[in-house]
């Protein structure tokens, strides 16, 4: 694991995801993780600026990267590692194109050299925080955190979009059903639910655009879920959580429905698993509130999954093939 | 036809090659469409497009440039990137959907998709980094709702006001230090791109 | 050093336009009258073709008239037509090695449209021929006898018939087979199409044939494990593995896989979706009919305890003691039909194989409906009961897509409009969709099969499509596979509910087809399969002498394919066979004994062990029959003392300096 990581919270964490960045950072502390802020950070643009235009975006973008490539790393290779997938994609994005286009490097360097930077594609690793849990800490050690297992609760591993796809770095090898995630949450003793839309889209801006989509995306979700019998669903990123917590209360009056699932950060659910109070990990700040279905955590692992493992096999069924799991992570 | 936009002078270009030149970042492949209907098929807004992408992209290859940018399609990619990473051709389509918008506001078309409105919400947003470097989620709530949503501003209000309640959105927008810097930097690139 | 040429050339220089194809870049009557003004150059001419037999007379009169003794001609590639210029060079009585090709085409006029440009280089290639054919040696192509005997190496379709065809003809073939059972993919098959014969029914009396042909060592659950030597005298080492049933004693009876007690998946002839007992035969009708145990399974393998078949086989055949045997032999020819790999369908997880139950792969499906197979032929969901009322059968998994394979794998078309056919006849009210990207019908009777599945009333839905789900959206999706879609054709996203899901998954090479490809020396492509000599016009032989290839080793490809590339192998071998001695281009290396110094260098750096060292002398000695031209040794020799025959030194000095003439040129030009 490398010793040091620029840490780019992003606009998000810095008020409506309070309790991600209180909880990474919590979460961090516990697994030894050092995380220095890069100095005079600024909004990733989002998937706005590139609507508008394309160079100022990736100019907007590559600022961040040069600042971060400009920290003290003692010789040492760079990691930057963004809790929101948002700014992770247009991180690393940025740092794929500008060494796929020597053109657009160029033109990128020449903007911000107005601002005296300057940003060598490449410099930089940028990591999603769920990479850096999964890569370099790696489930042993979160399992040796583990003081408080989550045995009983049932959750729903909530990738969305940005994470393993496109995957510009090709760490996942699986963007339409990873595992990493699922792992790392059985690894905390929790029962992870075969979430069949764990990578489906939230909505990203559209509430803002066309309520109509956005309250259909986030439906599918919270069905899916709901179908799964899941108590929390575990979101990796703040438009997500605030999507599928903010506007459930909307989807439920749109629909007709009544959903209450709580949408937690996986940062929190590790916190709970290492022994965080709620309010140490910002639990109370969701819409739907989290604490009534923390309730449902046991002392003991249930007995469910250990009796259906020795169940016989139907004599007439037709065997299954194994599923393939192929995350390959860092190498 | 040769398709790399590169040696085709700009006058002179096809519609296509205008979309891949003006699409950095490497080869979009858009020339190689099969035509195969993947990202129509995996698109989670597709239902409330005009046109599928695939069918864009055949029009983009047809020269529809008016009916293209007048389409509402690239305003309603929510860029999940399924298709990009289904694509069996490989084909950059967020990034070309990205494209697509820019040239749908140079070209004035978008007032008349049936999402005219968003690149009103991506401006707005746009206008808080500039002045401040970081996103204002209250400010661009106020203002995007108020100029195109004033009644569906009172159901937001519901939502803001809990927001404020659960000390999840500021009142005031935070400025880094550096914003001069910031500025510089965003206006030289935008110099570049002629967009000034 | 450069040795001066042994007698005075007199050289025939001969330009050709090969119709537009040079001459629109070139200009050829330039090239001919400079290279006229060469050194030696007696005659120098352009020709519209100088492959024609115009253009060949014309060689051979000068030949005659001029006292020619060297040719040049700068034409295509002389893998295209040095033959034929080296034949009227013969015809005329000269050596065919006092002959050199300039390549003005392919690396020349094709590569360029600046005609200066391309003029230039064509006079630099005329150049450099003009001086190598200068030191060209008179040469006597090898004559190799041709061992009579083929090596066939995978016992599938293609396999079958190479081997019947050569066994017929009266030659032996040693058919190596690596699983317990010859048949192939197609044994596995029900129908086939468009005729839907019965796979089996037309199979087996082929395997059957090849069983007790006099004329074939059948070599099943083997593998080749070593190939040396060259065309005509191949030594081929096959390592036969255990069965641990001695074939001698074994009637094939069968008593031993009944009582054997312990089944488990058969991933392999079964596609996993059914099971089969520890020691087994593939199928009833398997070729050998002798079992086989699977060692990793078997009780008394992992625990030492069971012993089941041994205490129950009435001929005391099942021997836990038996090991692997080597058995070497020798062959003149060999033949590759080691087939294909089935896409791999789990690496699509969109399509959920592997997560949700009732998705099937094309070859599961092709044993459930095949009457012998694990449902004795009925379609069923996974649970082994349910009938399903609507299929969705989903064309290109794994084919025509850069993210796995680019190309098309031919087949899947067909057979997936044969599946909806085979699930309307068994269940006439059951929806069958197909989703394709374009229906590829190019075969006899294949476009006609397409139509009457339509008029079956299958659903045919042009769009790829992008995932199959189990997360209902609406009420009438609920506990049903939901296939998302773009119909391309009315340009709307769509969600069909379906019972099943069949994936076509498509061709790939073997998993091991590079290692295979170095053990024959073969040319191996980027996706796996083996390359040909030439696309078109040489699609069953490889740039290996001695080495053919058919079936889908070689590339995707349908059983009637399949059949007729099984065929010409055989028929290639059989005319090299029958010709009893083949000549054999005599560029070999050679080392000059009295110069070695015996540092042994050249020894182990040989690819064909065609270097043998004698003690005695202390020296190196280069097998002329076990060289093949390479020129390691010759470029490794630290005293220099190894020639490669037709690439000496000075021949290619000479070469180097005539491509060179403008430097040269310039450096004694007054400046």
């Amino acid at each position: 694991m490398p010793n040091r990581y620029a840490y780019y919270p992003g606009c998000s964490l810095e008020k409506n995801a309070r309790a991600y960045h209180i909880s990474t950072l919590y979460v961090a502390e516990k697994l030894g993780v050092a995380l220095e802020e890069v100095p005079d950070w600024n909004c990733c643009g989002a998937t706005e600026y590139f609507a508008i235009a394309a160079l100022p975006a990736y100019a907007l973008v590559a600022r961040n990267l040069a600042l971060a490539q400009g920290m003290d790393w003692n010789g040492g290779q760079r990691h930057l590692v963004a809790p929101c997938s948002a700014c992770f994609l247009n991180l690393s994005k940025t740092d794929h194109y500008m060494a796929d286009s020597p053109q657009l490097a160029a033109q990128v360097n020449e903007a911000l050299a107005a601002g005296g930077l300057h940003y060598d594609p490449g410099a930089v690793f940028v990591h999603h925080l769920l990479d850096v849990i999964v890569d370099d800490v790696g489930y042993e050690k979160v399992q040796e955190m583990v003081t408080k297992p989550l045995f009983g609760l049932r959750v729903a591993p909530y990738y969305g979009c940005l994470v393993t796809r496109p995957d510009y770095k090709h760490i996942h090898n699986e963007p339409e059903h990873p595992f990493c995630l699922d792992d790392l949450l059985a690894a905390l003793g929790a029962t992870v639910i075969d979430y069949p839309v764990k990578t489906a889209c939230c909505g990203g801006h559209m509430t803002q655009i066309s309520e109509d989509t956005a309250l259909e995306l986030i439906r599918r979700l919270l069905k899916a879920a709901a179908d799964y019998r899941a108590d929390a669903i575990v979101a990796l990123c703040p438009m997500c959580q605030l999507n599928l917590d903010g506007y459930q209360a909307q989807v439920n009056k749109h629909f007709g429905t009544d959903y209450h699932i709580p949408i937690l950060y996986f940062t929190q659910v590790m916190g709970l698993a290492f022994g965080a109070t709620p309010e140490e990990i910002g639990i109370g700040k969701e819409f739907v509130d989290a604490r009534p279905v923390l309730n449902k955590i046991q002392e003991k692992p249930p007995e469910e999954g250990k009796k259906r493992r020795k169940k016989r096999r139907d004599k007439q069924a037709l065997p299954m093939p194994e599923l393939l799991r192929t995350h390959t992570g860092r190498k | 036809m040769a398709l790399d936009p590169g040696i085709v002078p700009e006058g002179r270009r096809t519609f296509m090659q205008e979309v891949i030149a003006a699409t950095p970042g490497g080869d979009p492949h858009l020339e190689l469409c099969l035509q195969c209907g993947t990202c129509g098929g995996s698109c989670p807004s597709g239902p409330d497009m005009d046109h599928t992408p695939r069918q864009l992209f055949a029009m983009i290859a047809a020269g529809m440039r008016e009916d293209v940018l007048k389409s509402n399609t690239p305003w309603f990619c929510v860029s999940c990137y399924y298709c990009v990473v289904r694509c069996p051709q490989e084909i950059h389509i967020t990034d070309i959907m990205y494209t697509l918008k820019r040239m749908a506001i140079e070209e004035g078309y978008y007032r008349e998709s049936s999402a005219a409105e968003a690149p009103d919400f991506s401006e707005t947003f746009i206008d808080f980094v500039e002045h401040y470097g970081r996103s204002f989620e209250l400010g661009l709530a106020t203002r995007y709702h108020l100029k195109h949503h004033p009644l569906g501003m009172l159901k937001m209000a519901g939502m803001g006001l809990n927001m404020l309640i659960k000390g999840r959105m500021d009142l005031k927008p935070t400025r880094i230090e550096h914003l001069d810097q910031l500025q510089a930097i965003l206006q030289k690139a935008k110099e570049l791109e002629g967009k000034d | 050093m450069q040795h001066k040429p042994q007698e005075k050339p007199r050289i025939g220089v001969y330009i050709c336009h090969c119709g537009t194809n040079i001459a629109g870049t070139v200009d050829v009557e330039e090239v001919a009258r400079w290279a006229g003004e060469l050194e030696g150059v007696v005659v120098a001419r352009d020709y519209k073709f100088m492959c024609s037999s115009l253009g060949q007379d014309l060689i051979e009169n000068d030949i005659k008239e001029k006292k020619l003794n060297r040719i040049v001609v700068a034409a295509c590639s002389p893998l295209m037509h040095e033959k034929t210029f080296r034949g009227a060079c013969q015809k005329a009585g000269l050596n065919p090695y006092f002959f050199e090709m300039a390549n003005i085409r392919e690396h020349d006029a094709w590569a360029t449209d600046d005609k200066t440009a391309a003029t230039f280089k064509a006079k630099a290639l005329v150049e450099g021929a003009v001086n190598r054919v200068k030191f060209h040696m008179p040469l006597e192509p090898i004559p190799v006898d041709i061992n009579p005997n083929t090596l066939v190496v995978g016992g599938g379709i293609a396999g079958i018939t190479a081997a019947l065809e050569l066994a017929n003809a009266g030659y032996h073939v040693y058919l190596v087979e690596r699983s317990p059972s010859i048949g192939g993919h197609m044994a596995q098959l029900d129908k086939t199409f468009p005729t839907l014969d019965c796979s089996a029914c037309i199979l087996t009396p082929k395997m059957v044939d090849v069983g007790q042909h006099e004329n074939i060592t059948l070599l099943a659950y083997s593998e080749v494990e070593a190939v040396e030597g060259y065309l005509g005298n191949f030594t081929i080492t096959v390592r036969k593995k255990a069965r641990h049933v001695n074939e001698d004693l074994c009637t094939g009876c069968g008593i031993c896989i009944e009582k054997c007690p312990r089944k488990v998946i058969d991933t392999e002839f079964e596609a996993g979706l059914g099971y089969r007992k520890v020691i087994y035969r593939p199928f009833p009708q398997a070729v050998p009919k002798y079992p086989v145990i699977d060692t990793e399974n078997c009780t008394f393998f992992q625990r030492g305890k069971c012993r089941a078949c041994q205490i129950f086989c009435p001929t005391k055949a099942i021997d836990f003691d038996q090991e692997d045997e080597l058995i070497t032999f020798q062959v003149g020819n060999i033949i590759i039909a080691t087939g294909y790999d089935l896409f791999d369908a789990r690496r699509i997880p969109q399509y959920g194989y592997g997560r949700l139950a009732n998705v099937f792969t094309s070859l599961e499906f092709e044993r459930m409906v095949n009457a012998a197979g694990p449902t004795g032929g009925r379609i069923v969901l996974r649970d082994g009961v349910t009938e399903p009322r609507s299929v969705a059968i989903i064309h290109c998994v794994g084919s025509r897509d850069k993210n796995y394979h680019e190309y098309c794998s031919k087949i899947c078309c067909m057979y997936s409009l044969k599946f909806a056919h085979l699930v309307r006849e068994r269940l006439p009210d059951a929806e069958v969709y197909n989703f394709y990207i374009d229906i590829r019908a190019p075969g006899k009777g294949y476009e006609e099969f397409y139509h009457r599945v339509l008029h079956e009333g299958a659903h045919l839905i042009r769009g790829r499509v992008a995932e199959v789900t189990d997360a209902a959206r609406e009420p009438g999706e609920e506990g049903k596979l939901i296939v998302q879609v773009e119909d391309t054709l009315i340009g709307k996203q769509r969600r069909i509910p379906v019972d099943m899901v069949i994936l076509s998954a498509g061709i790939e090479a073997r998993k091991d087809s590079k290692e295979v490809a170095q053990l024959f020396k073969m040319g191996c492509d980027f996706d796996g399969f083996f390359v040909e000599r030439h696309p078109k016009l040489d699609p069953v032989a490889t740039m290996t002498e001695g080495v053919f290839i058919a079936g889908c080793a070689q590339g995707p490809k349908d059983i009637p394919d399949t059949v007729a590339q099984g065929a010409a192998a055989a028929a290639r071998v059989a005319g090299l066979i029958h010709q009893g001695t083949v000549l054999m281009e005599p560029v070999r290396a050679y080392i000059h004994e009295d110069l070695c110094s015996g540092c042994r260098i050249c020894n182990n750096l040989c690819p064909y062990n065609a270097i043998v060292f004698h003690e005695d002398r202390q020296k190196s000695e280069v097998i002329t029959a076990l060289c093949q031209g390479c020129g390691t040794c010759v470029a490794a020799c630290p005293s220099g003392v190894i020639s490669g025959a037709h690439f000496t030194n000075d021949q290619i000095f000479a070469q180097i300096e005539g491509v060179l003439w403008d430097v040269r040129a310039k450096a004694t030009a007054p400046s």
